[in-house]
């Protein structure tokens, strides 16, 4: 059965590395929903989030692959419920729409969206939540036209206990040290 | 350590002194204990070919006649030695004519370490004169790829392509290195790499996977051991041996693991796969507990998924986690290398022998073998066999030579039929079935065995594929023994057309050259065979000629390999001949 799944990736900075992920996904004709390269919180690593929507077996063979290329560290996967996930959507719709409906100012608060920026012409929204939520301001904005539309990736943080890829890095260290003194 | 040691002058030396990046990848290859290159020069690579005449006496350079030789040459030569392989090329077409044998390197796991020049670093995406995105084409079939693009990075960055080639699961890596990083200066310091954090070479065993394992096979009543070229890749032969001799389980070969046992020893029972022996095919969906032993249940080993194995345990020692459960699901997966893992197991199961179920591998082979063996051993038809060739090969040899083959008919003749003693003596293009593989390749390994003897069993096919290599042979003088077997078709081609297309023998007749006249046109001494009668003559002659040697032997035209699994059958339906 396919559904969503996250995917993250943490990885040394190497230029094509990314190139290095996306074939992996190209190769088993895997569309990758969303995409996002970020810093994470550990100085010098780079963290991957991808959203495909897949079977497990699909997921589990890529993240196996995805841990196998040399410049990654440690590649997860995780189902919705497993995440604390979001997404950014900024909208931008004509002044004239919000100055005469007395809805949409409502509709907006209601929605948890935000005004960015107001000029004559153009107002700028943002929403952040999961993509349903961003979809559904973005049906009700575009009654009144949304000129431009745009979703990030998703970004997500995980609800275990345990900060998966710290342990990870510190069983490495320790494991780099025990096989630098045998080498002596 | 003991490499700082050795390069204390060195170090001296460069403290008053920079040197060229060129120079510095000299140094570095010698400090990775390089002795042979494989390659052909162009513009991006020059300032590389230049230092490298200031170290002749301790690097030997082979220029090939195409790119594509150097990398299958590069190969034999890895496979033999269990060393990585060297090749070096230009940018543009020098570096695309790699591609091949890379992508045959990355899926038959050799460890090669390619460079390649590359444009200044200023002119890259300009298109500059034999620019290619060498790092994006090579992207899918490496292990790890560079782009070097000053020189101050040369020694650690192979350092690295070193590290990565030769360790955990074996695989090519391409260095890119662009012009201006061969000419710079840098202070050179060579250290030897031991680890990359985001890099497992070797994934530590767990220890109640090894008690499940041996719980297991201690339990089993038909366990049955397939083994691939990870035991050679493992250096674990002798652990595997202790393994498969205490536990009395029969065990089978995929096509790259072949040399890891004896041909003769008593628990081999046999090659598996398409073209592979009856009862090692059948068996696999009649044992209880299957124990595989790095290797990869290529679809050409496992026929149609759906019906393999399925009424067995698999245990699936490994040291590639992306191959856990990528095409069979294990019940125990041992992740780790073979050489730790085995005997660990060794040493928790039962001492026993199979003697019943080894009978029903026994009994199979009665069977294969009058229904295809003996025919194809002992014709008593006039048309000589590929299946005679190989017979008398091993009789000639004992079982001692290394043999290379190319892709086909003529490949599965010789890996069903040769018998070896040692291991490493096997190389063939297994994973990607790279026709043009045997003849490089055959010379590379003669290039890293010079003591042994090193026989090409090849294609009419395929020898065209690189003949230009010939030439090659002839400026080294490796006394490398060429068999050509010649059917005037695309034999493998054509025996699917005769079985699965009607017979309608599309493209796959071939209008050969005079081979004899080639070689002897290239320098190299041959002779054709046409009689069965002077074959056994001819393989002599070969043998004890001192120097390369192509003997050519006409084969039967219309022959077939059998047994036969038709792709996407069962491993359970065994053809044995064409009606
Ligand atoms: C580079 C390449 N092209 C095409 C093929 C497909 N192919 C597999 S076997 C074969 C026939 C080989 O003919 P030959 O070299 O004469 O060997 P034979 O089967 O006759 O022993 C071909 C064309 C291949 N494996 N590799
Ligand atoms: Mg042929």
């Amino acid at each position: 059965m396919k559904k969503s799944y996250t995917i993250t990736a943490f990885s040394e900075n190497h230029v094509g590395l990314l190139n290095r992920i996306t074939i992996i996904f190209t190769r088993r004709h895997v569309n990758i929903e969303t995409l996002t390269v970020s810093a994470s919180a550990i100085k010098g690593i780079h963290k991957f989030t991808i959203v495909i929507n897949d079977t497990k077996e699909k997921v589990e063979k890529v993240v196996s692959q995805i841990e196998k290329l040399v410049e990654v560290l440690k590649a997860y996967y995780h189902t919705d419920d497993e995440i604390v996930h979001q997404e950014i959507a900024l909208y931008k719709v004509p002044t004239r729409a919000l100055l005469e409906s007395n809805t949409l100012e409502k509709t907006i608060r209601n929605h948890n969206a935000r005004i960015l920026e107001v000029t004559p012409e153009f107002t700028v929204i943002e929403k952040t939540g999961h993509k349903e939520e961003t979809q559904e301001l973005f049906e009700i904005l575009n009654k009144y036209g949304v000129k431009q539309f745009t979703r990030s990736g998703r970004v997500a943080i995980t609800r275990s206990k345990k900060e998966l890829l710290t342990s990870y890095l510190k069983e490495v260290d320790k494991a780099q040290s025990i096989h630098i003194t045998n080498n002596n | 350590m003991k490499e700082q040691t050795s390069i204390t002058d060195i170090e001296k030396k460069d403290k008053m002194t920079k040197i060229t990046g060129s120079e510095a990848l000299m140094l570095s290859l010698l400090q990775e204990g390089v002795e042979v290159i494989f390659g052909y020069p162009g513009g991006a690579i020059m300032p590389v070919y230049d230092a490298l005449m200031n170290h002749e006496d301790k690097i030997r350079h082979i220029l090939t006649r195409h790119e594509q030789g150097a990398i299958h040459a590069a190969q034999g030569y890895a496979r033999v030695t269990g060393k990585v392989g060297v090749c070096m090329t230009t940018s543009g077409p020098g570096a695309t004519n790699l591609i091949t044998g890379v992508a045959d390197a990355m899926v038959d796991s050799t460890p090669i370490v390619c460079l390649t020049g590359q444009v200044t670093s200023p002119l890259l995406g300009s298109d500059a004169f034999q620019e290619t995105d060498v790092i994006g084409i090579t992207m899918p079939v490496t292990k790890w790829n560079y782009l070097v693009t000053q020189a101050d990075e040369i020694p650690e960055v192979i350092a690295q392509a070193f590290y990565i080639a030769r360790t955990g699961r074996p695989g090519p890596v391409v260095i890119d290195l662009a012009k201006n990083a061969q000419f710079g200066e840098l202070n050179f310091k060579y250290k030897k790499c031991t680890s990359i954090r985001s890099y497992v070479a070797r994934p530590e065993i767990e220890a109640d996977k090894i008690k499940e394992a041996a719980k297991l096979i201690n339990k089993a009543k038909k366990p049955y051991v397939l083994f691939g070229q990870g035991v050679i890749l493992g250096r674990a032969e002798k652990e595997f041996r202790a393994f498969i001799e205490k536990s009395g389980i029969p065990a089978a070969w995929t096509i790259l693991g072949k040399s890891a046992l004896p041909t003769d020893h008593p628990l081999n029972v046999g090659m598996l796969g398409m073209h592979g022996n009856y009862g090692t095919n059948i068996k696999s969906n009649e044992c209880d507990v299957m124990i595989a032993i790095g290797m990869r249940f290529d679809d050409r080993v496992t026929g149609d998924l759906s019906k393999y194995a399925k009424q067995a345990k698999v245990i699936h020692l490994e040291l590639d986690p992306a191959e856990i459960n990528k095409i069979v699901k294990a019940d125990v997966a041992v992740l780790g290398d073979v050489k730790e893992s085995l005997p660990m197991l060794t040493e928790k199961i039962e001492r026993k022998t199979h003697e019943s179920w080894i009978k029903e591998f026994k009994d199979c082979d009665k069977i294969e073998y009058e229904k295809v063996i003996n025919k194809a051993l002992y014709p008593d038809k006039p048309g000589l066999t590929m299946g005679e060739v190989v017979r008398i090969i091993t009789e000639k040899t004992n079982g001692e030579a290394i043999v290379v083959t190319d892709v086909g008919q003529q490949q599965m003749f010789a890996s069903r039929y040769v018998k070896l003693n040692h291991t490493r003596s096997f190389v063939t293009s297994g994973g990607l079935g790279t026709m043009g593989f045997g003849l490089p390749a055959a010379h590379g390994a003669k290039i890293g065995a010079p003591d042994k003897v090193v026989i090409g069993i090849i294609g009419d096919g395929g020898f065209q594929m690189t003949i230009q290599e010939l030439a090659t042979i002839n400026q080294t003088q490796a006394a490398v023994k060429l068999v050509l077997l010649n059917n005037t078709y695309l034999g493998m081609v054509r025996q699917w057309q005769q079985l699965f297309f009607n017979k309608r023998y599309s493209a796959t007749k071939l209008k050969n050259p005079d081979f004899i006249k080639v070689a002897e046109g290239f320098g190299i001494k041959g002779r054709k065979i046409t009689e069965r009668s002077t074959l056994e003559n001819g393989i002599e002659e070969m043998l004890n000629y001192d120097g390369p040697f192509l003997l050519e032997v006409e084969i039967e035209k219309e022959a077939n390999v059998f047994p036969m699994v038709p792709a996407g059958a069962s491993v359970s339906d065994v053809m044995f001949s064409s009606d």
